[in-house]
């Protein structure tokens, strides 16, 4: 029989807690095989990447007025970098980078 | 005896820049890279905002999200069965409404949205959505149509285009074409059967402020309100996942998806090109339409002319005189 642990049974009807600006019980950075890379200097915040992301991993950095990527969560799908309005994203393989390919300890 | 009126008149959204920072719908989820319908999630649920519950009958945003124990909602979301996602939106308004004229609960009645696939809406939940807009809850009933049933292997559903290779209708040598028919009209549907309807409206996940201002004028409305968005599915249409804003704007410009709002018995129209391409380019770039030959790209795209004919106007039936008693 499977048993399920202790601290993941469900609740009784099924109600679970709400997240509040990311649900790390799903993380989903190690899903990618590109990367966005963002160039600074190209970038005039059309605010193109961070409407158009399904993920929600761009965001704007009202204090710095630049655009933050978010490494845990981006799946890699780059419609980012296809919509991009002055070509400041751009694509690299995942494994280029010394801290590419995200592995989770354990299972969800 | 105090009647519930929602009374909130959200914002129209004039930029791009403009857009709301806080995300309802977070990161954290486990559709696919490029999803269309997660992207359109995203923007309903960032112009609700935080005073809204959501419903989701079964279909990718249930499937795919509510994966054990975690849901990406960051405001009040619950299952219902793909059949009855219109009939518990009615139930769900109609308890607020309860409770706030007893004065049990303070503040303005929740946005009540039905987040259903075109599965959902127009095929097997067709029923529940037609009894919700008959009889007049205040809740908006949202269509996200990725045109199959896209969770359980890309099956064919009534909004799937004519030509379409999926699980259900597959090229051979008997049907060459795939899907032999040609696909429902939601929001004619809705428009033409339901007088408690206050706001028909059909958007796309290209023009996001266009899609987000729609469903602010949904909810401000009292009343019931249907949208049909346009979401494409990079899994189940077989294109590049970084493609979907393109294949979606590429839609509007060759005419298989008209933008336009209905209120009052009004039709405006949003975002028509001058001059539209043709179908084919938007075929060719989708690996289900992959097989068509030239003799259905040429049927599709006569499909495609006679509705932007006249694009949402309903065809005058010529109604028969009364028959003389015998």
């Amino acid at each position: 029989m499977f048993i399920i642990p202790k601290e993941k049974e469900v609740p009784l009807g099924c109600i679970t807690p709400a997240p509040v600006t990311e649900q790390t019980m799903m993380i989903t950075g190690n899903w990618r095989e590109y990367r966005p890379v963002i160039d600074q200097e190209k970038c005039n915040l059309c605010m193109n990447c961070v409407v158009y992301c399904p993920d929600a991993c761009w965001q704007l950095n009202e204090a710095e007025d630049e655009v933050v990527w978010n490494a845990k969560y981006c799946k890699g799908c780059l419609i980012c970098a296809n919509e991009c309005t002055t070509e400041a994203l751009s694509k690299v393989y995942e494994l280029d980078f010394e801290d590419g390919v995200v592995r989770l300890e354990k299972p969800f | 005896m105090a009647v519930a009126v929602k009374t909130q008149n959200l914002p129209l959204i004039k930029k791009i820049r403009n857009i709301p920072k806080e995300e309802y719908y977070v990161p954290g989820h486990r559709t696919c890279a490029g999803c269309g319908p997660a992207l359109q999630y995203k923007l309903v649920a960032k112009a609700a905002g935080p005073n809204t519950v959501f419903l989701g009958p079964t279909g990718c945003m249930y499937v795919a999200n509510a994966s054990y124990l975690c849901t990406p909602y960051a405001v009040p979301w619950m299952h219902t069965q793909i059949t009855n996602g219109g009939a518990v939106a009615s139930g769900v308004e109609a308890a607020y409404q309860v409770l706030i004229r007893k004065g049990k609960r303070e503040g303005e009645l929740p946005n009540v949205i039905c987040m259903a696939g075109d599965g959902g809406s127009v095929d097997i939940g067709l029923q529940a959505m037609s009894a919700m807009m008959y009889r007049g809850h205040d809740a908006l009933f949202i269509c996200y149509d990725n045109e199959a049933y896209a969770n359980t292997g890309i099956q064919t559903s009534p909004t799937t285009p004519y030509g379409s290779n999926t699980t259900f209708t597959p090229p051979g040598p008997v049907i060459p074409e795939g899907k032999k028919l040609f696909p429902k009209d939601p929001p004619q549907l809705v428009i033409g059967g339901h007088p408690a309807v206050k706001y028909v409206a059909t958007a796309s996940v290209a023009f996001p402020v266009d899609l987000m201002n729609k469903v602010r004028k949904a909810l401000n409305v009292q009343g019931p309100a249907f949208l049909h968005i346009h979401a494409p599915c990079p899994k189940g249409w077989k294109f590049n996942e970084s493609k979907t804003i393109e294949i979606a704007k590429l839609a509007i410009q060759t005419g298989m998806w008209n933008l336009y709002e209905w209120e009052n018995g009004e039709y405006k129209y949003q975002h028509k090109p001058k001059e539209y391409k043709p179908v084919r380019e938007y075929l060719k770039l989708q690996g289900r339409f992959a097989h068509l030959s030239e003799a259905h790209i040429a049927k599709q795209q006569a499909f495609v002319d006679a509705k932007l004919k006249a694009p949402g106007i309903p065809v005058a039936i010529p109604i028969s005189p009364p028959r003389a008693e015998a």
